[in-house]
């Protein structure tokens, strides 16, 4: 197959970047589209060019750190993880976009990379269950009910890869916390800090430049990992209730 | 040099109590005042790190990727061993102990291996506690399945997605010493060397990925717990930016590499499907449950999945049924690996490369119908569809051997220290605990271990005995580390080359499957050094690296992780070539049954290797720690 590339390079989060066409031929459709980015940085350092940076580890779908925008979706037109596309989803000869996730909250480093640590410092504002090491119950003390364990399960698949920011015309990142909170909410461990958690992480997403909620669902269409909007909903339900009746309400600090 | 495992005396069952009673302990006011670095942020870094500041220390902690999050422990599938005996099917801390040292067929202390199995079961009561949503019964009890060809269900699990889990649990651990202040956060930072002060290690120097920055931090003690070095043969279940740089770096400090050799090779995995391929995507062993493997009885090129059906029932081997007809197609991970690789050796290998085996559910789906089939691994078949593009439920799967894990890893003590003091190496960067093959879901619970329960403890008598003053950045140990570092990096960018860093990391690849791969014998070994060392000085001489050494560059990242596999691939050979015994994961051609089977050799090997760098170009020196076995008896494997 062969492919035409249009691909966002930009030097550094402070330069102007722009649109770069590139051809790539002996493209096979067995390849996944990272390898095909391989075939393509190989080719652009044998012409001295510098080659496409872009963020990948795993290639399995699992890890998130792959995360490029293809043809106007999050890792393209399928429901995976970029590194589990494959070039048999394209025809030969197709045009390719391929643009960094956009959002103010995940600035760009260079060319397809962006920043997404605010995702983490989402997570430290209180993403956990406050036990130390050793110490706690037996693990079968507390019986969770297999229906609550398997939904707080589905929540947690979520690989924070960022695609419900990048697929959000807000760049809301309300699917990626709320299936944190929604995790902890179900599970008995996560009850004594459940108001907390939840106004913690909010007011840190907030702090964080990310938009609010659009409600058009476009977060649950393209998010690898299948996670539901309707965690969006108990998040609110979490967060309002939260703020109705919890003693205070801190902004910062995680729990001692 | 004389190494010492420092192994308590007394009573297996006995050892660990009695050391941690024994070791010393740092006062909590005094805690505050030493400084620990933490290398990696998977499931032994992570742990690690977020006991660490829980206790009190001041914990650095760093990872190169973009968030501790995505340490490839998150990939781990199947599982997590503990010895609950929930399941009342007669498990126990010694059964756990005892299956663990046979399957590292002899090669693992029997001290490590009993303390891995009485932690274990802490593991998972931690794990819960935390909110890691494990599977459960109906009654809300935690779910239990058997793995890897075990005798007991122990095996816990959260979907297929066990390692993901269990890393976002200790994430969140971390997450919450970070808000604590307790811990402060390095990510897409690099350790590209470990600085000794008076025969101690007092710090790392480090490579900030997005700047370029090469910065000196200094500390009391340094823990390793940066993985395995698996992608040393390129393609692997691996990460592709897992790496030795770190481990390889201490050990040309001074710490000693143990077992280098011991790989694991996974049987099934999805074969190469052409030259582009840049990673191997696991299944599940629980395949093998239901699956058949066979090619043809006569070799036919270029065979498809799906004209598989019409090779007829006579014309089929079913090699693994018909050699081993007592396991079947659930013999263990070495012997399924060998075997496949046996039958494409002799040309009947299937596929467009004519290097797979298929892997057929056709028998299954008819015996339990389809709607079973899927319950039990819809999720593997989708995945295998999503990639290969051929539907199993229709037509066999095509597996192939691919390299996994590795057993060896630095040489540590019974305190997880390696041989430089104020040096440790956690999780699978150390050689500990799985001797010469591991068994499945025992990964897990070794990273865990080391990192929630046992490096808590062990550390303390360390520092104890050490001053908290602290060292300042300023010291000519760390002025030469980082003109060393930054000297590598420059000369890495002059070069100018004409081959780029993934063809000399392919050629590697290649030589190592090659020669220290599966099965290995004296002459490949040998001719695998001479070719490393040529490649190793071409890479030298003609690697082209572009851009520059202050902005975020990948290549430049991947040439200085090639030029570390290069060398340990060197040393791999070595260990392999000094080791003329088949065991575990290794398996010499010339150490077999009449009937080809692996074949140990007690009188001689019962030891681990491990070995000392000696300086650029020099030959390592090999050291033996020899295993003592108290309470197990020593006995061949059979699966015939």
């Amino acid at each position: 197959m062969k492919i035409n590339l249009k691909v966002w390079r930009q030097k550094g989060q402070n330069t102007k970047g722009g649109f770069k066409t590139y051809n790539v031929d002996h493209v096979s459709p067995d390849m996944s589209f990272l390898e095909m980015f391989d075939i393509l940085n190989t080719d652009l350092i044998k012409k001295n060019e510098e080659p496409v940076a872009f963020d990948h580890d795993c290639r399995e779908g699992i890890c998130g750190m792959c995360s490029m925008y293809i043809n106007g979706h999050p890792h393209g037109p399928q429901q995976t993880a970029t590194c589990q596309l494959h070039m048999r989803t394209f025809n030969d000869g197709d045009t390719i976009t391929v643009e960094p996730w956009r959002a103010k909250a995940f600035p760009v480093i260079k060319d397809l990379v962006v920043d997404r640590s605010a995702f983490d410092r989402i997570q430290q504002a209180g993403g956990f269950v406050s036990v130390n090491t050793g110490g706690v119950p037996d693990g079968n003390e507390i019986p969770v009910p297999k229906k609550v364990a398997d939904e707080a399960m589905d929540a947690a698949t979520c690989i924070g890869c960022g695609a419900c920011v990048a697929a959000c015309k807000n760049a809301s990142a309300m699917l990626f916390v709320s299936a944190k909170v929604a995790q902890f909410a179900l599970l008995p461990q996560g009850q004594p800090e459940r108001k907390d958690r939840a106004e913690r992480m909010v007011a840190q997403m907030d702090a964080e430049g990310f938009g609010s909620c659009t409600n058009t669902y476009a977060c649950e269409a393209e998010c690898p990992k299948d996670i539901k909007v309707t965690n969006i909903a108990r998040m609110n339900r979490e967060y309002f209730s939260a703020m109705l009746t919890s003693y205070e309400v801190k902004t910062s600090g995680g729990g001692d | 040099m004389k190494l010492e495992s420092k192994i308590p005396a007394g009573p297996l069952a006995e050892k660990w109590s009695k050391h941690k009673f024994n070791l010393k302990l740092v006062n909590p006011a005094n805690k505050r005042k030493y400084d620990i670095i933490v290398v990696g942020t998977g499931l032994a870094g992570a742990s690690a790190a977020a006991s660490l500041g829980e206790l009190g220390y001041n914990v650095k902690a760093f990872c190169f990727q973009d968030s501790p999050r995505r340490a490839h422990s998150i990939a781990a599938q199947g599982g997590i061993n503990a010895a609950k005996n929930y399941q009342n099917d007669g498990d126990s801390i010694y059964r756990l102990f005892y299956d663990t040292i046979k399957g590292g067929d002899y090669r693992a202390r029997e001290g490590n291996v009993h303390r891995l199995a009485e932690v274990s079961v802490s593991i998972i009561d931690q794990c819960v506690a935390q909110g890691v949503p494990f599977a459960r019964e109906y009654g809300g009890l935690l779910a239990n399945r058997s793995f890897g060809g075990s005798q007991v269900s122990r095996t816990f699990y959260a979907r297929g997605q066990t390692g993901q889990q269990l890393l976002l649990g200790a994430y969140s651990a971390l997450n919450r010493q970070i808000s604590n202040g307790k811990v402060k956060m390095y990510n897409r930072t690099e350790m590209l060397d470990v600085v000794i002060v008076d025969g101690k290690a007092r710090g790392i120097i480090t490579r900030d990925l997005v700047t370029g920055k090469i910065e000196s931090h200094s500390a009391h003690a340094v823990v390793l717990c940066t993985g395995g070095y698996g992608n040393v043969f390129y393609l692997s279940t691996n990460a592709k930016n897992s790496n030795v740089t770190a481990a390889w770096r201490a050990h040309k400090k001074g710490a000693l590499f143990g077992n280098p050799c011991f790989t694991q090779i996974h049987p099934t995995c999805i074969p190469v499907s052409g030259d582009h391929q840049s990673k191997l995507t696991l299944m599940s062993e629980s395949l093998r449950n239901d699956g058949r493997v066979w090619t043809p009885k006569v070799a036919v090129k270029g065979l498809k999945a799906k004209d598989a059906a019409k090779i007829g029932e006579a014309d089929r081997d079913y090699f693994l049924e018909r050699r081993y007809p007592s396991f079947g197609n659930l013999v263990p991970r070495d012997v399924a690996s060998r075997n496949a690789k046996m039958v494409c050796d002799e040309g009947r290998g299937v596929g467009a490369t004519g290097l797979a085996v298929f892997l057929d559910f056709a028998d299954a789906i008819k015996r339990d119908g389809r709607k079973t089939i899927e319950a039990k691994y819809g999720n593997l078949f989708d995945m295998y569809q999503q990639i290969t593009g051929d539907n199993p439920y229709d037509m066999p799967m095509m597996i192939f051997p691919a390299v996994h894990y590795t057993m060896g890893g630095l040489w540590v003590d019974y305190n997880l220290m390696t041989s430089v003091p104020g040096l440790y190496a956690l999780g699978e960067a150390n050689f500990s605990d799985h001797g010469a093959n591991r068994l499945g879901a025992s990964a897990l619970m070794q990273g865990l271990a080391d990192g929630y329960f046992v490096i808590p403890y062990t550390i303390g008598d360390y520092l104890a005995g050490l001053p908290w003053e602290k060292i300042g950045t300023d010291r000519p140990e760390f002025k030469e580390a980082i003109d060393k570092v930054n000297t590598r990096v420059n000369k890495l960018l002059s070069i100018k080359g004409k081959k780029t860093v993934d063809e000399f990391h392919r050629e590697l690849g290649l030589t190592m499957w090659e020669y220290c791969g599966m099965s290995r014998n004296e002459p490949g070994l040998k001719k695998a050094k001479t070719k490393i060392q040529a490649l190793r000085k071409e890479f030298w001489e003609n690697v082209t690296v572009l851009g520059s050494a202050t902005e975020l560059n990948h290549e430049l990242e991947k040439a200085g992780r090639v030029a570390d596999f290069m060398e340990l691939g060197e040393l791999m050979v070595d260990d392999a070539l000094s080791r003329s015994e088949s065991c575990g994961g290794h398996f010499r051609e010339e150490s077999a049954t009449p009937d080809g089977e692996a074949m140990r050799k007690d009188d001689e090997f019962t030891y681990v290797s491990a070995w000392e760098y000696k300086g650029e170009n020099q030959q390592e020196e090999l050291h033996k720690e020899l295993l003592i076995f108290e309470n197990v008896k020593l006995t061949q494997r059979s699966y015939k």
